[in-house]
């Protein structure tokens, strides 16, 4: 990792708590929602002028029901699919401008926020394009594994096994058929000089990459895990603690590649070095009644795969990371 | 071409086909964002200005987008951050485009596109209709069709004034008829660059109340927040929509006022600005219609007039907003016209030029007799002698004090 790339930013827990939040309180999510906790947090990690702008979804519709705002930062949206090519347009914008006087000649990070469907599925190709062209921003996945506005519907970021409105557990069918798509991987792919998972519980890791993913000079990626106790039939009051679990199953671990070298972050790293700290995903997938099913004589097999899966990406993760 | 240069600014002449017309338009408006994607027959606009980008002939950032989605949504983002935004496109890329037309006009971000018109697949066609705009006319965009490539790069330049007028605030699409006039090179008298800056002018934005009841010019700036593109519920959508209305009424004084301070320099005029009507003072029998072919019909309105029939033309320049006022006046003493439409709206009996031109007569006590001509489809040629035979039509209907046929095809196999 370069040094150069990035500043030797320190917080404490007082230095956050007393930052004056930017995304605030007022919004319009459910008791227990993952993805809002998780934009509070991110938003403590603004270091200057920054225009943010939001897909489609959840957040953009519990935060900006007008004549309200809970954002206290310019924010757009348009649609769901163009959050990058939104983020091509502010900071294109913001260049020009300031090379030709019209503005204040100083940086403004930009900051697109999506949910899983507003990235992995219809989001992709803007995604794909924006990141490719090396425009300078931070796309911010918040993933709650569905489309939760609509109501539960499955998406490439649903969890093999999940019953969602559109995958649901039947007679004869367990939930979603398919694994997640690897979608930070995929990220990596397009040789950009950040990508990285973050997961609320592990909230000082979560800030400093989002610092990262602002600091670093071209397109930066940031996948965070985000519960929604709605659509996961979760307990609202265990969210963090299933963003706890999700690392320490290794089913949502946590890492970042920095101009495409993987290194494991400091959760993560100890269930690598620790191996008997690894816990099985079943202490996962019974506490959500997505996976309820599962937990049939009929469908059980199902989390055998599950776990074989989770396994596998682990261990190539850990090959990715020289581990 | 001398006459029409009598401004107040010496001119160049250039060769210019309609693409390259309009990327000079673009070049000299001090556009601060062009974001595209290419697509025929528009391409040659994006290739031009890239060009200008690569030489370093303009200061304006090009994105080169990975569809005509991203590129809509990049021009109108840039457009609400502060930047002047311009792209192009055409046929599959503007329907590609629908969803996010909707959102600029919404969002009110003057965002200037030009269309060179094409067909709509299936089945697929690259050549010159009006089907890609006439199916975007409810998208609350400014459609201003031109007749040639000299008035191709006058409507850019104006189209600038126009959309970023405080008091309509709305994009606009300048069309141009696909290879008629994008491929084909004409005389185009250029402005000085320094005239046309000065014309455009920088971008002015209104001051919005904030949430927190401020005062703030309306654009995404760091300094004074605020949130754009909002949900709005049923309690305010409503509204919402109803202001893009009165922008658009705005428009129509707007449209005219621009043109008319645009002729002073240029010498150039096109009508008013929304209608130009052609012989139109005595006229009995007419055509109205949009963008090249009207030169076609006033070679045709020449000849009749030489014999003796008083034939006119009144070639719509604006179709959105709908000058109704101009066409009930154009039309009222014509005993019988003949709408031509380059686009079909299936199913709804004639074609949405003859929808809008017949309802806009509906008021008048004595109303002429309104027939349609679809024709040109898929870049048909439309020649003179079959526009003869429209005004034939107009005649022997007057004669016959009957209409044979309300929708008529010109030059198809049936």
């Amino acid at each position: 990792m370069s040094e150069k790339m990035f500043s030797e930013w320190k917080f404490t827990a007082k230095d956050i708590a007393e930052k004056p939040d930017l995304f605030t309180s007022g919004h319009r999510a459910c008791a227990g929602c993952g993805p809002a906790t998780v934009l509070r947090l991110i938003m403590k990690a603004v270091r200057g002028p920054t225009i943010v702008t939001n897909a489609t979804g959840c957040m953009e519709v519990a935060s900006s029901i007008y004549p309200y705002t809970s954002w206290a930062l310019p924010w757009l949206h348009t649609a769901f699919e163009n959050a990058a090519a939104n983020a091509s347009g502010i900071e294109t914008a913001i260049k020009i401008m300031r090379k030709k006087g019209r503005i204040k000649d100083e940086h403004v990070d930009v900051i697109a926020l999506a949910g899983d469907g507003g990235t992995y599925d219809i989001g992709i190709q803007a995604l794909s394009g924006a990141v490719e062209r090396g425009h300078d921003f931070l796309f911010v996945l918040y993933d709650n594994e569905a489309y939760m506005n609509t109501g539960i519907q499955r998406s490439g970021g649903t969890p093999l096994g999940a019953s969602t409105t559109t995958s649901p557990a039947g007679t004869v069918i367990p939930g979603k058929l398919e694994p997640k798509k690897p979608i930070a991987d995929i990220m990596v792919a397009h040789e950009m000089p950040y990508v990285a998972t973050a997961s609320p519980y592990y909230w000082r890791d979560l800030i400093t990459k989002v610092r990262k993913g602002l600091e670093v000079n071209g397109p930066a990626f940031l996948h965070v895990f985000a519960p929604c106790p709605r659509g996961w039939r979760s307990d609202p009051a265990k969210s963090i603690e299933l963003s706890r679990l999700a690392v320490e199953t290794c089913i949502f671990p946590l890492w970042e590649a920095v101009n495409g070298e993987y290194q494991l972050s400091a959760p993560s790293k100890v269930m690598a070095l620790s191996p008997q700290k690894k816990k099985p995903v079943k202490e996962y997938l019974e506490v959500q009644g997505r996976f309820r099913h599962l937990f049939t004589p009929q469908f059980e097999k199902m989390l055998d795969e599950i776990q074989r899966i989770t396994d596998m990406r682990w261990q190539r993760l850990l090959k990715k990371c020289g581990m | 071409m001398n006459a029409k240069m009598k401004g107040n600014v010496k001119q160049e002449v250039l060769a210019l086909n309609g693409d390259e017309a309009v990327a000079y338009a673009a070049k000299q408006s001090d556009v601060d964002i062009v974001a595209a994607y290419p697509i025929t027959p528009q391409t040659i606009i994006v290739e031009r200005f890239s060009e200008y980008v690569a030489n370093g002939e303009v200061e304006t950032e090009f994105v080169c987008t990975e569809s005509e989605h991203s590129a809509l949504t990049a021009c109108l983002a840039a457009s609400v951050t502060g930047a002047r935004a311009f792209t192009a496109s055409a046929s599959a890329g503007l329907a590609l485009m629908h969803e996010m037309l909707f959102v600029t006009s919404g969002c009110r971000a003057p965002v200037v596109m030009a269309i060179a018109n094409r067909a709509l697949s299936a089945p697929l066609n690259i050549h010159g209709d009006h089907s890609d705009t006439m199916a975007q006319r409810d998208s609350g965009w400014i459609q201003i069709y031109v007749e040639n490539a000299q008035e191709a790069y006058d409507s850019v330049i104006q189209a600038f004034r126009i959309a970023e007028n405080p008091e309509v605030l709305l994009p606009a699409i300048v069309g141009l008829d696909g290879f008629t006039l994008s491929h084909t090179l004409e005389n185009v008298g250029v402005l000085p660059d320094d005239a046309v800056k000065k014309f455009v002018g920088t971008r002015q934005f209104p001051l919005i109340t904030n949430h927190k009841g401020k005062k703030v010019p309306f654009r995404l700036d760091p300094e004074n927040p605020t949130t754009m593109g909002p949900i709005a519920l049923p309690n305010y959508y409503f509204e919402f929509k109803r202001q893009q209305e009165e922008a658009m009424k705005n428009a129509l004084s707007v449209i005219r006022q621009v043109h008319d301070e645009y002729a002073q320099l240029s010498g150039r005029r096109y009508g008013d600005g929304l209608l130009e009507p052609y012989h139109m003072d005595d006229a009995e029998f007419a055509t109205v219609c949009l963008g090249s072919t009207a030169g076609t019909v006033k070679a045709v309105v020449d000849e009749l007039r030489a014999e003796g029939v008083k034939a006119g033309l009144l070639r719509m320049r604006t179709f959105r907003p709908l000058p109704v006022e101009g066409i009930v006046e154009a039309l009222k003493n014509v005993k019988a016209v003949a709408v031509m439409d380059r686009s079909m709206s299936f199913g709804s009996h004639g074609g949405p030029v003859f929808h809008e031109v017949r309802h806009a007569l509906y008021d008048l006590g004595k109303r002429p007799y309104v027939v349609n001509y679809v024709y040109g489809l898929g870049g048909r040629d439309t020649s003179p002698t079959q526009i003869r035979g429209i005004y034939e039509d107009l005649q022997k209907i007057i004669k016959t004090k009957s209409v044979e046929k309300l929708v008529n095809y010109v030059g198809l196999r049936e």
